[in-house]
């Protein structure tokens, strides 16, 4: 929701990004857009201790996937393999189309375009392998998500969620 | 109610949030290297508080910060300028609001600063406040916004340090998606520049408040439940009357309950979350009051739920406790640094409106004045929806104030559902629900939050 209402400026309150719509995990428990790319981690169809840490870059659309253990992905030379596809799939159920379009800097789509509308102008470009080193870091942030799982919840008031009002709207 | 003085202006509101607005947009450019303009509007922050305590540092950080060269006290300086004209804008329109109602207000607490350890990551939590004062909001990049993360990150654990996390938690997560700045068309410049002044002076060791000073012992009537969400948090707090065993005056009091969590726990997965740890979500649901025994108070009307404190009571309407508790009970005051016209939320009852559709939005027209309406703000998982708010004759809400209103947020509504009156509440479903719609979000959240905590199970601890 980055289109503000027209008093976004004077608001306290007015939200700034839409909540995650809800999706099913299983296939591909983690993705984000962030640090310029759209990344997450997608279960292995395989091996159930197995996941893929996959991203591509917003802008130049270079990917990368392998797995946790830093094995490069079979599927993933000469473009987008399967995994990194699911994963654009999960991204735009979760955040729409036109915010991952938005982010990705594709041409525009509207909110409720199929993943395709925006997979496709990607895979178009013949992108190409980018830098590994991203994987780790994605990884890392996947964990620290699944941590908060773990976190002890408060009956401590905490003001500052006044802040945050839900929203109907959904991504 | 008397709606009519809330659509009245203020005195010296527009003044107070010039010099705030003209803050704000120093902020948004950055202060690194300052422009002319943000140098005036430094300046206009700092007049702003002439007269008052803070004028000499706020004066002498205003320049600092015009020459580019503010420090981080500097810049504390001015989120506490910022932060004072705010609380003097809530005090005016908190007062408006308690004429409005005509609630007896309850006595303010004695100002008593908490004390709390002096720990490294406030440190490293206003470090990375700072860079962003220096980048503005226009200058933001993927480099700057990741700083926040191993804060967080170390701060979580610690639940006295939850208030801040929550924050910066959320705030990073808007900024990010929000990179780069020098591409954003507009800039919610207010919010951005609130969220920055509370992380500011939530960094100050003690700035969270005192722990609770009394102890509650009594009948707890339920009037509704507020549910606040970001990415990774989410609070839900019920506004209930407490009603004293010992005969003394009823009063106004929120029960809250709050966790970190991944951004893919949504709707009826939020109350899954909250549910275990506060009973008297439950009794919400089942339209129970609930009887608590020396449960902790704070002074400014937040019960620090424990279970064991609690056991259901007898049945209990919301709306006969709106129409007959609530109009006697006493409004709490605001601790002095949560002071902010965001933080009003103030339980009333309407009866006897005209809700109509206007261009802005619902609005329901009480005793002449047209109220705004903000159906936005009632969650989703929950059977209250804007179409049953818009056919409503009756209605429980919060007052809120925001952008230069004031708008009822509706916690219930009295409806005809095929000519039968029935009351929905936004927070139904909180403790669990029989509602088919209900039962269907409960199951996908349970899935999600099943594959979320078997992947932690399996990749977490290695």
């Amino acid at each position: 929701m980055s289109d503000l209402v027209p008093d976004g400026q004077r608001s306290s309150t007015a939200r700034v990004v839409a909540p995650a719509s809800p999706r099913k995990l299983a296939k591909v428990p983690f993705v984000e857009l962030a640090d310029g790319r759209l990344q997450g981690v997608v279960s292995s169809g395989s091996d159930i201790a197995r996941v893929y840490v996959s991203s591509v870059a917003a802008g130049t659309f270079a990917y990368t996937c392998s797995t946790n253990n830093n094995r490069p992905c079979g599927g993933a030379y000469g473009g987008f393999c399967n995994h990194i596809r699911a994963l654009i799939g999960e991204a735009v159920l979760q955040y729409g189309a036109g915010r991952v379009a938005r982010y990705m800097r594709v041409e525009p789509v509207e909110a409720d375009s199929p993943a395709q509308s925006v997979i496709a102008p990607m895979a178009q470009t013949r992108p190409v392998p980018g830098d590994k080193s991203a994987a780790a870091s994605v990884f890392s942030r996947f964990l620290r998500q699944l941590a908060y799982l773990e976190m002890a919840p408060t009956t401590a008031p905490l003001p500052e969620m006044q802040w945050f009002p839900p929203t109907r709207a959904v991504a | 109610m008397r709606a009519d003085l809330l659509a009245e202006s203020v005195d010296g509101l527009d003044e107070a949030l010039a010099a705030v607005d003209a803050f704000d947009e120093a902020l948004a450019t950055g202060l690194l290297r300052p422009q002319p303009a943000q140098a005036a509007g430094l300046a206009q922050l700092a007049g702003a508080l002439a007269g008052s305590p803070l004028h000499a540092n706020v004066a002498e950080a205003a320049a600092k910060a015009a020459e580019g060269a503010a420090g981080e006290d500097h810049l504390l300086a001015l989120a506490a300028a910022r932060t004072a004209l705010l609380g003097s804008v809530h005090d005016a329109l908190a007062a408006r609001a308690a004429e409005a109602t005509g609630r007896p207000a309850a006595e303010p607490p004695a100002a008593d600063a908490g004390t709390g350890p002096a720990v490294n990551v406030l440190a490293a939590a206003r470090s990375w406040l700072a860079d962003l004062a220096r980048c503005g909001w226009r200058g933001i990049d993927h480099d700057v916004v990741s700083g926040a993360a191993p804060v967080v990150s170390a701060m979580l654990p610690d639940p006295a340090l939850r208030r801040l996390a929550a924050l910066l938690d959320g705030f990073a997560d808007e900024l990010a998606a929000s990179c780069p700045g020098s591409a954003l068309e507009s800039v919610p410049a207010r919010r951005w520049a609130d969220l920055w002044s509370r992380g500011m002076l939530l960094t100050l060791p003690g700035a969270a408040g005192a722990p609770a000073a009394g102890t509650a012992t009594g009948r707890l009537l339920p009037l509704g439940v507020d549910l606040h969400e970001h990415a990774t948090a989410v609070q839900a707090q019920v506004h209930a009357v407490f009603e004293p065993a010992d005969g003394a005056a009823p009063l106004l009091v929120r029960a809250s309950v709050s966790a970190p969590k991944p951004e893919t726990i949504v709707g009826a997965g939020l109350w899954q979350l909250l549910r275990p740890h506060m009973s008297l979500l439950t009794a919400v649901s089942e339209g129970r009051a609930m009887d608590v025994t020396g449960m902790p108070l704070t002074a400014e009307g937040d019960l620090v739920w424990d279970d064991a404190r609690a056991r259901p009571g007898e049945s209990a309407d919301a709306f006969s406790t709106a129409r007959v508790a609530l109009p006697t009970a006493a409004d709490p005051a605001t601790a002095p640094l949560d002071r902010h016209p965001a933080r009003i939320a103030v339980p009333v009852f309407l009866e006897g409106y005209a809700a109509a559709q206007a261009e802005t939005g619902l609005t329901f027209t009480v005793a002449g004045t047209a109220l705004p309406v903000d159906t936005d703000r009632v969650p989703l998982a929950g059977p209250l929806t804007p179409e049953a708010v818009a056919k409503s004759a009756a209605c429980i809400g919060l007052l809120r104030w925001d952008a230069g209103t004031f708008r009822v947020q509706p916690l219930a509504v009295e409806t005809a559902v095929r000519k039968k009156p029935v009351a929905l509440h936004a927070g139904a479903w909180a403790g669990g629900t029989a509602d088919k719609a209900g039962v269907k979000a409960e199951k996908a959240a349970t899935d999600a939050a099943g594959v979320l905590r078997e992947r932690a199970g399996r990749l977490l601890r290695k």
